[in-house]
């Protein structure tokens, strides 16, 4: 051996402790590509496709046919509804939650949650028995000619309870983290409740209300299981959109069901270009909420 | 702490405490706790535990409920190591079109149910364009059968796993997974024993969030599952189909049967979870 130090032509890559071997990570990655081009873009390109089977002039006209306009209307009305009572219940329970020191909190917090653990479809038979023709408030209702179940009240009441802790989960971690310095600081300052609110609050939670909102929305214009049970499906007076897609599908109009939910997946896909750049752009103010 | 008299609510000069308590109790009051309270009344009050249990105790009854806990479940713990693996992939792997998977990964979340539903169906379906070659390859039909009941459900719960598991990997510290490799172990050794300990308990709340999502799930499944009484009829379909032959009694049975043993599984899973957060200590 001579004492210079014989450097080998080609050194082995290094790599860091820390990670795995390249052909591994590979295999996972495509692993993962495949799950989810079968599982998530397979669908939403199937949608588009079914849609257009026939052409765009008849995916259209699909659309601007009575009973789907209606659904489309009503489905409207129902998020133009619920999003904005949704949003103030949201802010109301996580000021009262995170701005005061109470007991049974956690409780509370927990009951707030637990229209996400109960079927949709049971949530629509809370309404129908509560509501419904045959319980005693329902058959007043009815004589009364204010009907709840089978008519736009109902679909609401069932959307609020599917829709019920998206605005108050985003919010509540995001105004635990900001605490209540900055609000104590312009009630010192003069300021009214109502002006702190509107001028310390709010700019801090819009982000994280604006997330909310735009899940609380998807939600509310995609419900299926619940709308269904409650709305009687009237058709062309308590069919949502999603309805509609079921009962075109039965009736063998694929296309028509299909350009429906072509216009859902749609919305689906601002909703969620709309969060992405949230994430992206205000990731700071979302970080509590976003990752649980 | 010091002591103090007892009090709902510690004082503060923060304003807004009526209008945003009240403004919570009511709409919590009437949303959510009225309903369930007129559930549970119409089934154990006027209908009877008795006569809950005749009507549940049925074969139909108990296929759709076996097979509804059964998808979720199969559903579920696919989600769980798929979404273990992703979220791994995700936060830290490097490779093109990442963001956008990354987004991607929300659809669930974002697209209806019913979308969902007809458009797995129609990809799945024996004439699909997966249902043929897998028909054709595995001689197995996958819509109309249990197993596009999974599909369903794993396509509904799949961001669950994901989103929990993500940002407790994003802040593991690599200094343990150094040591680790310092003290010889394999890198295999390393996830086993050093990283999927830290990530079980976030993994389990995805799992349980998951399973609660599709143990009711409605909309995706009734398109794909062939809804044959006792063998791809789901509960919550058992429920509308009662409720369509206005049989309130027996949709209200099954109805809390459901939530019964949802409740009693979540329950477990938040057990396990604390003694897994205690055996890691304070995560």
């Amino acid at each position: 051996m001579t004492d210079t130090l014989t450097i080998p032509s080609r050194p082995r890559a290094f790599r860091p402790a820390t990670t795995e071997p390249p052909v591994i990570r590979r295999v996972l990655i495509g692993v993962c590509l495949v799950v989810l081009t079968v599982l998530l873009f397979a669908p939403l390109i199937a949608v588009f496709d079914e849609a257009l089977r026939q052409g765009w002039a008849f995916a259209i006209a699909s659309l601007s046919e009575s009973d789907a306009q209606s659904a489309i209307r009503l489905t409207l009305m129902v998020a133009a509804i619920v999003v904005p009572v949704n949003a103030a219940f949201g802010i109301a329970a996580a000021w009262a939650i995170t701005k005061f020191d109470w007991r049974g909190k956690a409780w509370v917090i927990t009951l707030i949650d637990l229209p996400f653990s109960v079927s949709p479809v049971v949530a629509g038979l809370l309404f129908v028995l509560m509501f419904g023709a045959n319980s005693a408030v329902g058959a007043w209702l009815v004589a009364s000619g204010f009907p709840i179940v089978s008519a736009l009240p109902g679909i609401v009441l069932a959307t609020l309870f599917i829709t019920f802790p998206f605005v108050a989960r985003e919010l509540i971690p995001v105004m635990l983290e900001q605490g209540r310095a900055e609000e104590e600081a312009a009630l010192t300052l003069g300021a009214s409740g109502w002006r702190t609110f509107l001028t310390v609050t709010l700019p801090n939670i819009r982000w994280a209300l604006l997330y909310g909102v735009l899940l609380c929305n998807a939600r509310a214009m995609g419900e299926f299981g619940a709308v269904a049970v409650v709305s009687g499906k009237i058709r062309g007076q308590t069919t949502t959109m999603p309805l509609m897609i079921e009962m075109f599908y039965n009736e063998y109009l694929s296309v028509a069901a299909f350009t429906m939910a072509a216009l859902l997946a749609l919305l689906a896909f601002v909703t969620l270009t709309l969060k992405t750049a949230l994430e992206w752009r205000y990731a700071d103010q979302l970080a509590a909420s976003h990752r649980h | 702490m010091t002591t103090r008299p007892f009090t709902l609510r510690n004082p503060t000069p923060m304003p807004g405490w009526g209008l945003s308590f009240g403004i919570m109790v009511t709409m919590l009051s009437v949303i959510v706790l009225m309903p369930m309270a007129v559930l549970l009344w119409r089934g154990f009050a006027s209908f009877g535990a008795a006569e809950m249990w005749a009507v549940v105790n049925r074969p139909r009854v108990w296929s759709a409920l076996a097979l509804s806990f059964r998808a979720a479940l199969v559903a579920s713990l696919f989600n769980l190591i798929f979404g273990v693996l992703l979220a791994w992939v995700l936060v830290r792997y490097r490779f093109p079109g990442k963001r956008l998977i990354d987004a991607a990964v929300d659809l669930p979340f974002a697209l209806p149910t019913a979308v969902a539903g007809i458009a797995l169906t129609a990809i799945y379906a024996p004439n699909g364009v997966l249902g043929t070659p897998i028909s054709e390859v595995f001689g197995v039909r996958v819509a109309y059968t249990e197993p596009g009941i999974w599909i369903a459900l794993i396509f509904v719960g799949l961001p669950f796993v994901v989103r929990t598991v993500q940002p407790v990997i994003e802040e593991i510290d690599r200094e343990t997974e150094e040591a680790s490799a310092t003290l010889g172990a394999s890198r295999l050794r390393t996830l086993n024993h050093v990283v999927l300990p830290m990530l079980a308990p976030a993994a389990l709340t995805g799992f349980a969030l998951a399973l609660a999502r599709s143990v009711g799930e409605y909309g995706s499944v009734i398109f794909i599952a062939g809804n044959l009484p006792n063998v791809t009829e789901i509960a919550p379909l058992l429920i509308v189909i009662r409720l369509e032959e206005f049989d309130y009694d027996g949709a209200v049975a099954i109805a809390i049967a459901m939530l019964a043993i949802s409740f009693t599984l979540l329950l477990a899973i938040n057990l396990i979870q604390i003694w897994s957060r205690r055996r890691m200590g304070a995560v």
